[in-house]
């Protein structure tokens, strides 16, 4: 077969087409986005037309991916951690519904928070929804598992869950890949009322979901991602989970490791296996990167002083990901260290690009600020809110998707004047619109800055659903036309936007403001782009 | 035969091609690969390192263990420094002197270069001069490529072939640029090396 170099993300995207998928959907997010990206450049799926484009949010996401699944096709939704969040209540309640084509839930956890606001694990959710999860060790796994996913999935007739962490999304390694599936015929579900959830409906699929919980454990006993490995010393039994178990191995690089080790990649826990090396062992040491979740459920809650060794008890670090430098630590194996890092050595932060409109935005909105006062002006997700760093200081929140227009909102209910919402325009359309909707039925006296970039900037330029729409958005929404202002970023419209800016935050009412300019990097991108056609144009 | 190679740079300084044209140079000597790359915030300006990882065995972790790295190709100055704790004590630094200046508090250039002769092993290559030099001003990640080629086990030529693999598509005449850029970055090498 076939052997490809890829990042753990496209080994998912290859595995998902390969099995068969017909639909992919997700909002971008780093570290999931490149799955998405993958499917939209890959041959078979242009081929096969497979749905591959960008949806609003995660939650239209999932709903569209359930969507497809009620149709009896294969799909797969995909995000990061935090979207889960925005994506929840679809994707609890698509365990209740269960799926009739099978359907994939990816998502990409950020130990260390390498580029998100917090650190927390989807693990959680998969068993909040009592859903199987597959957690891969490395990038054939990814793959594999995204094959096998879809099979999983219509067995049990329920969303199969695929958990990845940052650092297996966003490393290469060689991907043997299995045959072409093809795709589901359309096949509405047997039941007609399968996805009604009205209380008499959802009793009897939730009875439905609690009666096979007994069949997804026996999945993971007989699964081949879960895997003992006999060893003598039992002073110590090692519980590996996902791409922790590298770390593991890296550590024993000259031989075997002389420890039982239990070697997860299927939840739930399988507990014969789990049972077995707790049982024989003195300890037992959990790796998992992400939160002591397997820790924690060996742990209880009532034992204060037990033989589980993990996160809880100062083994391993409590937050940030795992390496093989803090395995060894735990394992009390020889830990290297090379030099220190010369104290001449500074941090260098990322910063707006050179030429970026935010730039120009935040220069106006710190001199308009002068007569205003401190402490008004909350952002959101996205490039701009680098402009909480040095020089500019400009902003006083960054929270999740879309919270800085509904944060202005209270913080003008509570007495703030002016209160400010700086925004995106692809995070204005994920989840910015029904926050305005509730500054309109109260004409909340704000004034939004959609800092309109025409693109999705921080992940790396997807397409945004706002572009070419939002002034008609925000009149839609019933801001009134005078105050639906555009403005274009540039240095020497500097005083123009400063008056515009001041005058709007005198208004007692709602102002959206939209300074709008391509993203540089977009903007540079694409007239290389422009140019190689002219050059390709010539040439024929 | 194992490298474990650190790539260090700044966001947009084309560490990830570097990585690329390595990964094709590990595959068609049939030898197993890991490449942890970063994506995401800070590729806008910020610090960014990539943990390649080349091998005949098969290979556990996707990050290199401190003090364990064989060589460290930075292709800014000051850059090259913050990896230290991964070089192994054998290990080679080569590294590009061309700063790349986006925050007000870089470190004088003087000191910078005085810590980098400190290291036992070391190449210090200009290589956005030497990319000028032989008319390929956007090819300096494959000067320090071509100057850390001398110390990786991989053939010359399938370097040159992962080139021709990895900027292909982008016509003939940027695959031999950056051909003569790997080559004047080993021909510095070879000519300076301790």
């Amino acid at each position: 077969m076939e052997k490809l170099l890829l990042l753990g993300a496209e080994a998912i995207a290859q595995g998902a087409i390969d099995g068969g998928m017909s639909g992919i959907y997700a909002y971008p997010g780093t570290p999931s986005t490149e799955i998405t990206e993958y499917v939209q450049h890959n041959k078979i799926a242009v081929e096969r037309n497979i749905h591959r484009q960008w949806s609003a949010n995660e939650k239209t996401a999932m709903e569209a991916s359930l969507g497809m699944s009620y149709a009896g096709k294969r799909t797969m939704v995909c995000m990061k951690h935090v979207g889960l969040n925005v994506a929840a209540d679809a994707f609890i309640n698509s365990a209740i519904t269960g799926v009739n084509g099978g359907l994939v839930v990816t998502v990409a956890d950020d130990p260390s928070m390498h580029s998100s606001q917090n650190e927390q694990d989807s693990r959680f959710y998969g068993k909040f929804a009592m859903i199987p999860i597959f957690e891969p060790a490395n990038q054939q796994e990814a793959y594999d598992m995204a094959y096998e996913a879809f099979d999983l999935s219509e067995k049990l007739k329920v969303p199969v869950m695929i958990r990845i962490t940052t650092r297996l999304s966003h490393s290469r390694s060689g991907v043997e890949t299995r045959p072409l599936k093809t795709e589901n015929k359309l096949k509405y579900p047997e039941d007609p009322i399968q996805f009604v959830l009205l209380p008499f409906n959802a009793r009897k699929r939730y009875r439905g979901l609690l009666n096979i919980q007994s069949l997804m454990e026996q999945q993971s006993e007989q699964s081949s991602y879960n895997t003992y490995y006999p060893g003598r010393n039992k002073s110590l039994g090692i519980i590996a989970c996902g791409i922790a178990y590298n770390y593991l191995m890296e550590n024993y690089q000259e031989g075997k490791c002389s420890h039982p080790i239990l070697q997860i990649g299927q939840y739930p826990l399988p507990f014969i296996k789990v049972e077995k090396i707790v049982n024989e062992c003195e300890h037992v040491l959990v790796l998992e990167d992400g939160y002591p979740f397997v820790e924690e459920m060996l742990r209880g809650y009532l034992a204060k002083d037990t033989k589980i060794r993990g996160r809880l008890d100062g083994t391993i670090p409590r937050d940030g990901e795992l390496n093989p430098d803090v395995v060894a630590k735990a394992l009390d194996r020889e830990v290297k260290t090379g030099m220190e890092i010369p104290s001449i050595v500074t941090n260098r932060p990322p910063e707006l690009c050179a030429g970026c409109s935010h730039r120009d935005i935040y220069n106006a909105l710190n001199e308009t600020m002068i007569e205003f006062g401190k402490q008004k002006v909350f952002s959101d997700i996205g490039c701009y809110a680098l402009g909480a760093l040095p020089p500019w200081n400009s902003i006083n929140s960054c929270v999740d998707m879309g919270a800085s227009i509904t944060m202005a909102k209270g913080a003008a209910d509570a007495g703030v004047h002016p209160s400010i919402a700086v925004i995106g325009d692809s995070t204005f359309t994920h989840s910015g619109m029904t926050a305005l909707l509730d500054c309109v039925y109260e004409n909340t006296p704000v004034t939004v800055i959609i800092s309109d970039n025409a693109t999705t900037a921080m992940t790396g330029g997807q397409a945004s659903h706002a572009t070419g729409r939002l002034e008609e958005i925000c009149i839609g929404l019933g801001v009134k036309p005078e105050h639906v202002i555009t403005l274009t970023p540039l240095p020497k419209y500097h005083d123009e936007m400063v008056k515009v800016l001041r005058e709007e935050m005198l208004y007692e009412g709602i102002s959206v403001i939209i300074p709008r300019r391509e993203c540089i990097v977009q903007s540079v991108a694409n007239s290389k782009k422009q140019k190689k056609v002219i050059v390709e144009g010539v040439a024929q | 035969m194992k490298s474990d190679i650190i790539l260090a740079g700044v966001g947009g300084q084309g560490i990830l091609s570097i990585a690329a044209v390595v990964g094709m140079a590990a595959l068609e000597n049939h030898l197993y690969i890991k490449q942890a790359e970063v994506h995401g915030m800070s590729q806008r300006g910020g610090a960014v390192q990539s943990h390649l990882r080349i091998s005949e065995q098969e290979i556990a972790s996707d990050l290199i263990p401190e003090g364990r790295a064989d060589i460290i190709i930075s292709v800014e100055p000051m850059e090259s420094l913050r990896y230290l704790p991964w070089l192994s004590e054998n290990g080679w630094l080569v590294t590009n002197t061309t700063p790349f200046v986006n925050i007000s508090d870089y470190p004088d250039m003087k000191e910078l270069l005085a810590e980098i002769e400190k290291i036992q092993h070391h190449i210090a290559i200009n290589a956005d001069e030497i990319a000028r030099q032989v008319k390929s001003v956007r090819s300096s990640n494959i000067v320090m490529l071509g100057a850390a080629s001398p110390f990786l086990d991989l053939p010359y030529q399938s370097l040159e072939n992962g080139i021709k693999k990895i900027f292909g598509r982008k016509g003939d005449k940027i695959v031999q640029l950056n051909i003569d850029a790997l080559k004047a970055g080993h021909d510095f090498t070879q000519a300076h090396r301790n």
